[in-house]
């Protein structure tokens, strides 16, 4: 193996040294003997020995060279070089690895980000062949809506596995909470339902027990569950007699059956499960024994196919399609009216990649996660144009030493890649800092978007895209900053370059304009991040002081669920009301009120309606729609303009009434005073549709969530519900400290009904919740902004102190000859705002476009948005302006003899 | 890898190395060179610089090995063998050596 021998002695180089001196002195001493020997003196037989050997170094270098690997020698060397050059000045070596790694670790936490939501693939049996169903854009089927990944009512489902052709398998599952509380404050566990043959579809074993089959997810349905890795390990601390445990929920007790592997979180990218129970079990949980089972209107559950061997996407989407009416018509839900029915019947469905699961998170933040990509790429950008300013910078500081080698004899090839090893140490010191930072960065992003209760599971682990991604970025970012140096510096002609250690400025000119001209670029790339930062910030800003129509702070929301006690329907309201009187009495509770869908919490309820006696179904004129208590409207503090508000009069029986808001009335009655018209609302096939009375007239407010129009909306009095729930909404306005009224209100409930369940929460949280996004992206691209300039100001003022350096002369004579400091000052301020002016204006178009791509995050401003874009601009123009002061004030202060003397 | 270059003089110390350790066994570089010097009756006398590069080139093409051992005079020495690949490159070296003086003498003996 002499590569491998030749590669070793590259790294023991002393002791091959040592091994050749034994060698030569060795033959030498024998010599000796045998000269000895024949008779010479001792000190004669040295000398001739030494002669007959020839040069001892030379030949020394000569047998050394025939055991190492040469090349590999030499980059060693350059790689000792290097270390030595940046030991040599600490200083910029830590600024440069400093900024780099800032920028990459930026860079690859985001990529780290989209990697968990994109491009892994999940861990199970050959995830290239899973494909997800979906219907085709522009589908018709109203009813409830479990989440926003949800796919298939039961009935679907079951249609669409005995029709299809193209998959050999296919599951369905749908996430959940189960709270295991049994009464007061919740415990929730993430759960999934899963169809029976779930894992053995997916290939997923389970380390202990069982796997679900598809006889627990049978018409007779025994209760069981499979159990995470992580909830095992938290909940029964890894022992094996789990599996003789049971989950005990609503009164049921479910077996434990087995173990899922830790890697195993699912199929849907963002969330992961504690518990999984067999599909059947919704019947089992819910309050009627039906559940969403029987429910041909209710879209829970998420669809994935594994294809058969041999079938592509296209050819299962073509198949798809071509079983899509018998499924339609086979579950065609019977409430749908006649012109509701033909839309649901020419529904498609279609299929499409799934390797890497499926996730709601990709609709909601993906964009702004392209867009922070594309930042922290910018921010690594800056970085790389700082650093090549720096070596530059350098390169001008050793020419004479590299003329020296040019001179010797060093090749260009040779010294090209000296340089480059220096800045590919650089890199790879940048790099792995920043990669350590990426790890923390991620982890933090991912609590910034994580809601309060857990529910969010993005696993970040760095695997080898993650490593790829970094390699990869270390080299670009060399080559970024290393490679234009370093060509520069070998093509130095040696006698320019020697010379050039005097006045001579010709080639170093040259060099000057191409710093300038990376300068002028962090500084256009700088107000992109600064313009795009202001858009986001301004976004939030106005999002947090748009009119709501409603106050949001000081309230405080109580979810209470009724499950727990198994009260038949018509127990409920009086539950209800005792809980209002209660929470009412509570110290530091101001007013009390119900509402069926808690404002801005994403949840939503609508349907077409007409006004008078028009008929609403296929009128076009949609409505959102909400239930509230008498007091909602005071407690929101939301303006009655008309009308009154509900009272205990308005209950089952009475005549139905409804208060709409000023929307409503501006769509439905054209803006007129609608008290005391009508209206009537869609109903389902074959019942009449529910005419509504007038009442009031309020103020609008935002319904799902803040960054909406208003919508046009109808309140309905809770007391007219005839099928109350067994879950609801109190909103309390806060009169003192949210901790006593918290610790009041769990006491009233428990003092109603101990099996009552009660969760607390701060509106102000749900306002968090809602503005997640917006709130991440200004915090993030606000901090990226401050990195940007801080980073173009450190090149800024790098590129002005070297100017000053190399016309220290020049000033000294205009100080000689009279120039005051102001005078210099504002020479060399004026030297900055050019370079600032231009990277401005270059900025500006690439600024705009940028903005253009963010449009859709934008909320209460433009994307063109002139104040930001000048906020910018000036803030970019301030802090440039600094940092060249800073050295400029130093150069007023020149001694002129001085300066004249060390030129 | 470097191949050795097979110049006239380096192809001739190659052969002369290699077919020295055939026949003598293991041996140090200056035994080396005395073995050749007396051998060839003073006619050869090895350039005892190009030696040492050439045995190091060898070792590392894996033609000939080295250990260190202590000599009879106690001193440490640098002893070369040759390898099975080391005969196989003899065999060859002396085929070319052999065609060489061949035609070389044909020519010289061409009147």
């Amino acid at each position: 193996m002499p590569w491998y021998s030749r590669w070793r002695n590259v790294f023991r180089s002393e002791q091959l040294s040592n091994e050749i001196d034994d060698e030569l002195q060795h033959h030498l001493a024998q010599s000796v003997d045998d000269l000895v020997a024949s008779g010479m003196s001792e000190a004669e037989a040295w000398r001739v020995a030494r002669r007959r050997l020839g040069n001892y170094s030379v030949q020394k270098e000569r047998t050394r060279d025939m055991d190492i690997s040469a090349w590999l020698d030499s980059v060693r060397a350059d790689l000792v070089y290097g270390v030595r050059q940046w030991k040599a000045s600490p200083g910029f070596a830590a600024v440069a690895i400093l900024s780099l790694a800032l920028g990459i670790g930026a860079n690859t936490a985001i990529f780290e980000l989209v990697n968990a939501l994109r491009i892994r693939a999940l861990p199970v049996r050959n995830p290239g062949e899973l494909v997800a169903l979906d219907f085709e854009k522009g589908d018709t089927r109203p009813g409830s809506w479990e989440s926003d990944v949800a796919v298939a009512t039961y009935s679907e489902w079951k249609a669409i596995q005995a029709q299809q052709q193209a998959f050999s398998g296919m599951v369905a599952w749908s996430w959940s909470r189960f709270n295991l509380s049994p009464g007061g404050q919740p415990r929730f566990a993430n759960s999934l339902y899963v169809s029976g043959d779930y894992f053995h579809v997916l290939g997923v074993h389970t380390i202990a027990g069982r796997p679900l089959t598809p006889e627990d997810d049978s018409a007779t349905c025994s209760p069981s569950a499979v159990i995470s890795y992580s909830w095992w390990q938290s909940e029964y601390a890894g022992s094996s007699d789990a599996l003789t445990r049971s989950i005990s929920l609503n009164g049921l007790s479910i077996p434990i059956v087995g173990v899922t592997p830790a890697s195993f979180f699912g199929l849907e990218v963002g969330r992961s499960f504690d518990i999984a129970v067999p599909l059947c079990m919704d019947a089992l949980l819910s309050s009627d024994h039906r559940g969403r089972l029987a429910d041909p209107a209710g879209w829970w559950l998420s669809v994935i196919g594994r294809l058969k061997p041999g079938w592509t996407l296209p050819r299962a989407v073509a198949h798809l399609h071509a079983i899509s009416p018998g499924v339609m018509q086979a579950t065609l839900p019977p409430s749908y009216t006649p012109k509701t029915a033909k839309g649901y019947l020419a529904n498609r469905l279609t299929a499409r990649e799934a390797s890497n699961g499926i996730s709601g998170l990709r609709s909601n933040y993906g964009t702004p996660l392209w867009l922070l990509m594309a930042a922290t790429g910018l921010i690594v950008l800056i970085a790389c144009a700082n650093l090549a300013n720096l070596l530059l910078a350098r390169a001008t500081a050793r020419e004479p030493e590299i003329a020296v080698r040019l001179a010797i004899g060093a090749s260009r090839g040779r010294l090209i890649r000296q340089l480059l090893s220096e800045s590919l140490l650089l890199a790879v010191a940048g790099t792995v800092a920043g990669a350590l930072l990426a790890e923390m960065l991620s982890r933090a992003l991912i609590a910034l978007i994580s809601p309060p209760d857990g529910s969010l599971f993005v696993d970040v682990h760095p695997d080898l895209n993650v490593l790829l991604y970094s390699a990869g970025l270390s080299v670009l970012t060399c080559a970024l900053f290393g490679l234009a140096p370093a060509l520069r510096a070998s093509y130095l002609s040696p006698v320019a370059a020697m010379r050039g250690g005097g006045r001579s400025v010709t080639s170093g000119r040259e060099r000057f304009n191409m710093r300038r001209a990376l300068v002028v670029t962090q500084v256009a790339l700088s107000l992109v991040l600064l313009f795009g930062a202001s858009l986001f910030v301004g976004t939030y800003r106005n999002l947090l002081s748009t009119d709501l129509g409603f106050q949001a702070n000081g309230m405080m929301i109580a979810n209470i669920g009724l499950e727990k006690m198994h009260a038949p329907e018509e127990r409920r309201p009086r539950t209800y009301r005792e809980l209002r009187d209660r929470f009412a009495a509570v110290p530091g509770a101001v007013s009390v009120a119900r509402v069926a869908f808690t404002p801005i919490s994403g949840s939503s309820w609508n349907g077409m309606v007409a006004a008078d006696n028009g008929i609403a179904d296929g009128s076009g004129n949609l409505a959102f729609f909400n239930v509230i208590s008498p007091g909602y409207f005071s407690t929101m503090e939301t303006r009655l303009i008309a009308g009154r508000d509900f009272d205990e009069h308005d209950r089952v029986g009475s005549p139905k009434v409804a208060i709409v808001n000023e929307a409503f009335a501006a769509k439905l009655f054209a803006g007129k005073n609608p008290i005391g018209h009508r209206f009537r609302t869609a109903a389902d096939a074959g019942r009449a549709e529910p005419s509504y009375e007038i009442v009031g007239l309020v103020a609008n407010a935002r319904y799902r969530e803040v960054r909406e129009d208003f919508r046009p909306t109808a309140y309905f009095p809770v007391d007219q519900d005839e099928h109350p729930g067994d879950q609801t909404v109190f909103l309390i306005r806060m009169g003192g400290s949210p901790n006593r009224l918290t610790a009041g209100m769990i006491a009233a409930a428990a003092a109603t009904n101990p099996l009552i369940g009660i969760e607390l929460r701060p509106f102000s949280d749900q306002m968090r919740d809602s503005l997640l996004r917006e709130s991440l992206m200004a915090t993030l691209s606000g901090g990226l902004g401050f990195l940007a300039v801080t980073l173009a100001a450190l090149g800024l003022y790098g590129v002005i102190a070297y100017m000053i350096g190399r016309r220290a002369n020049e000033i000294g004579v205009r100080i000689a000859l009279g120039a005051d400091r102001g005078q210099v000052i504002r020479l060399v301020l004026r030297e900055a705002a050019v370079l600032l002016i231009i990277g401005t204006a270059a900025g500006i178009p690439f600024a705009l476009w940028a903005g253009k791509t963010a449009t859709t995050l934008l909320f209460g401003l433009s994307s063109r948005d002139a104040a930001s874009l000048l906020g910018a601009a000036a803030l970019l123009a301030i802090i440039g302006l600094i940092a060249s002061y800073i050295p400029a004030r130093r150069a007023g202060g020149l001694d002129p003899a001085e300066a004249l003397r060390s030129a | 890898m470097p191949r050795s270059k097979n110049d006239k003089l380096q192809g001739t110390l190659t052969l002369l190395i290699l077919r020295t350790l055939e026949s003598r066994g293991p041996l140090h570089g200056y035994g080396l060179c005395e073995h050749i010097h007396s051998v060839s009756e003073d006619l050869l006398q090895v350039e005892e610089g190009s030696l040492y590069p050439a045995l190091h080139r060898m070792d590392q093409d894996g033609w000939i090995s080295s250990k260190w051992e202590i000599t009879d005079k106690g001193r440490k020495a640098r002893v070369y063998s040759i390898t099975p690949r080391g005969k196989k490159q003899l065999a060859e070296e002396q085929e070319n050596w052999e065609r060489l003086t061949r035609g070389v003498s044909r020519v010289l003996r061409y009147t």
